[in-house]
């Protein structure tokens, strides 16, 4: 039984590979319906790829799911008319005005009145006044947001968005992500892929993707609890001698500095505290036990998973 | 909510008119696209007028008023009989007249004439006497097209100049080639071939590069992307960017016949209607190779160097440089294979033959069997995914 009612997408062992090299390998993820889910890895991981897959635009070597409830190696044509795909890149045309671009968008889907469509979005981006000038002359933060109008115009039952605050400034992907919140308050499931910690926790989900291999997956109390990190705050003088001093001791997998203090992190407790013991009664430093940040466990996952793959 | 997502039974009939809907969008798109495109604009209109102006009034395979200069050994009223007779007819324009033989090499070998008559001393005693002298004609040849031309025409010429002279009875032999031509000015049939040769020509070459630009373009600016996930089919694709370019390709027509017509007298002896409609046949079957190409290459600079190797064949083996029937066999296949080839013949025959459609079955056969041809083959190349 796939394609249940709260389920939008659902895939099991997806595998792709490009000229040898296998991008994605074995993945298996169920996005719920009206959630958005966040999709992060380090720069080469398959996201890209695997939203690919999810959209139609790539068929996988191996492995198979659904889509929408359609099934997405037989039914690409059919899941492409209700998902919106926001592309990495900015991919609509640049020679083409915003009202242009929109109208196009409108008259593909078969929008009953692509006119007044592409006029209501406009006024909804906020972009009136601005609707005959050329896509490609719009800021970053601009484009940004025609291209979430762009893919939210034919009523979308799913959004993909490929890293889509890339090189956009906080105040402009903070409106982002609260109109992508309206969005899936509406019914609307989202899959974002991203690098940006704070936007993973604004997701309700969030996998995590290295090498093609999904490590982890679940809220993001359930991957820090997952990740069976012990992490101490140091804050003090001289943080960089300590640095220098606890990498590569047994027991710490990771030393991470983060503004005035030091996160010092271990899965092996034992091993961690003994390591640290020496330095824990010096004078001019201060330990404390705290959880993990999401950051500590996708940095520790990255190298670890580094380890493993390459 | 349903397990699978139906679509509306609204949608379902909109859905019917869906081919010709996402057509539209697209045309909408690729003519706004060229419209903005302001280079490309001012191309389709510039390129044929320049082409033809630049073509019709310079390719002349018989070329006149050729910078001549002649060299007097003596003034008699028969050599300035011959001289007034070639400089008649427009073919040699006599801008220098010398009396000294080292001028005269001078003049040549600097390249300020291409022709040097020389008229020797003695010259009309001789020929009253029946003597048969030499009139000397040295021509540049480091353009063999243009001397060889010329010089054919003059002989002839001065043949004639000199049969209505009334102190010759017989002209005598003159020492240089005769070559046969044409009664009327020749240069008024260079025209009159080339305009209607044109046409096909620069039709081919702006056709062809527009479309096979059309594909590649968006692969690189990265909006195939998006498009590609969006529910538009590889048909629907080819036609919205296949008919802006029909258009362009008839108003491109248009005007190369028009101004043939018009500046160069070139007769339109058929049906105009039929020509406009063949015309418009081998606009589109142009526009699908171009858009084939497209399909096929990686890049743009790919497809620029494919529609080159496509273009040149077209202008050497269509018959439009070179006569069609004097081609080797296995070059006439290859040339039969080329749209150009028929059109010429179909541009030709209505234009200049007055011939109707039961002449030109096999040519219009001929120019939708390759479109479609390159139809298929750009539809079944055009990569629907990324893969």
């Amino acid at each position: 039984m796939n394609g249940g009612n709260g389920i939008a997408i659902d895939v099991k062992g997806l595998t792709k590979s490009f000229g040898g090299r296998e991008v994605v390998h074995d993945l298996s993820m169920q996005v719920k319906r009206g959630s958005i889910y966040g999709f992060l890895g380090p720069n080469g991981s398959g996201k890209t790829t695997t939203i690919r897959i999810l959209c139609g635009l790539l068929t996988p070597d191996s492995g198979e799911g659904t889509c929408l409830g359609y099934d997405i190696r037989r039914d690409a044509e059919k899941i492409k008319r209700q998902v919106g795909y926001m592309t990495q890149r900015f991919s609509l045309y640049q020679d083409l005005s915003v009202r242009e671009n929109l109208e196009f968008v409108a008259r593909l889907y078969g929008l009953a009145d692509a006119r007044g469509a592409a006029r209501d979005m406009i006024k909804r981006l906020g972009l009136s006044g601005r609707e005959e000038q050329l896509a490609g002359e719009l800021s970053g933060g601009w484009k940004q947001r025609l291209a979430l109008g762009a893919c939210t115009l034919p009523s979308p039952k799913l959004l993909l968005l490929d890293e889509p605050t890339a090189g956009v400034d906080p105040k402009a992907r903070r409106d982002f992500w609260n109109e992508i919140h309206a969005l899936a308050a509406d019914g609307l499931t989202v899959l974002v892929s991203t690098h940006y910690m704070d936007e993973a926790e604004r997701c309700h989900e969030i996998a995590y993707i290295a090498y093609g291999h999904l490590l982890v997956h679940g809220t993001v109390e359930e991957v820090i609890a997952k990740s069976a990190l012990t992490t101490y705050t140091v804050t003090g003088e001289d943080l960089n001698g300590l640095t220098a001093a606890l990498t590569g001791k047994p027991g710490v997998d990771m030393v991470a500095p983060f503004g005035t203090s030091l996160h010092v992190s271990g899965r092996d407790v034992a091993a961690l505290e003994a390591s640290i013991a020496p330095w824990r009664e010096k004078s001019g430093l201060h330990w404390h036990k705290t959880s993990p940040s999401l950051e500590d466990v996708f940095i520790e996952l990255m190298s670890r998973s580094k380890d493993n793959f390459q | 909510m349903s397990a699978v997502d139906r679509p509306s039974p609204l949608h379902e009939l909109r859905e019917r008119f869906g081919f010709w809907r996402r057509s539209y969008a697209m045309l909408i798109k690729e003519f706004i696209q060229l419209r903005r495109d302001r280079v490309s604009f001012a191309m389709i209109v510039m390129l044929p007028v320049m082409q033809l102006l630049l073509f019709g009034y310079a390719i002349n395979t018989t070329p006149h008023n050729l910078p001549s200069a002649v060299l007097l050994q003596e003034d008699s009223d028969l050599a300035r009989s011959i001289l007034k007779a070639l400089e008649n007819t427009a073919y040699f324009r006599f801008i220098y007249e010398v009396h000294d033989v080292d001028d005269f090499d001078n003049l040549l070998k600097s390249g300020k004439v291409l022709f040097g008559v020389e008229i020797p001393r003695g010259f009309e005693r001789a020929v009253r006497r029946g003597d048969k002298p030499a009139l000397l004609v040295a021509a540049d040849a480091t353009d063999p097209v243009a001397a060889s031309a010329a010089m054919g025409s003059l002989g002839m010429l001065v043949q004639t100049a000199l049969k209505h002279d009334l102190y010759i009875g017989d002209p005598p032999e003159m020492p240089f080639e005769i070559r046969a031509h044409a009664r009327y000015n020749p240069a008024a049939v260079s025209s009159l071939n080339i305009v209607p040769g044109l046409v096909g020509t620069i039709l081919t070459m702006t056709m062809l590069i527009f479309t096979a630009l059309s594909v590649t373009r968006e692969i690189e600016r990265g909006t195939m992307e998006s498009l590609l996930s969006m529910p538009i089919r590889p048909v629907e694709v080819m036609f919205g960017k296949i008919i802006p370019y029909v258009l362009v390709g008839f108003l491109q027509a248009f005007l190369i016949i028009g101004i043939g017509v018009g500046l160069f007298g070139v007769p339109v002896l058929g049906n105009l209607f039929l020509l406009a409609l063949l015309s418009t046949l081998f606009i589109t079957t142009n526009l699908a190779i171009g858009y084939t190409i497209s399909t096929l290459v990686q890049n743009q600079l790919q497809a620029m160097q494919m529609s080159m190797m496509f273009f040149l064949p077209s202008i050497l083996l269509s018959g439009f440089m070179f006569p069609f029937a004097g081609m080797p066999a296995w070059a006439q296949y290859l040339g039969e294979c080329l749209p150009l080839t028929h059109y010429l013949r179909i541009v030709r025959a209505i234009m200049l033959k007055g011939a109707g459609m039961q002449n030109l079955q096999f040519d219009t056969l001929a120019l939708a069997t390759l479109m479609l041809l390159a139809m298929t083959v750009a539809v079944t190349r055009f990569r629907r995914t990324l893969d």
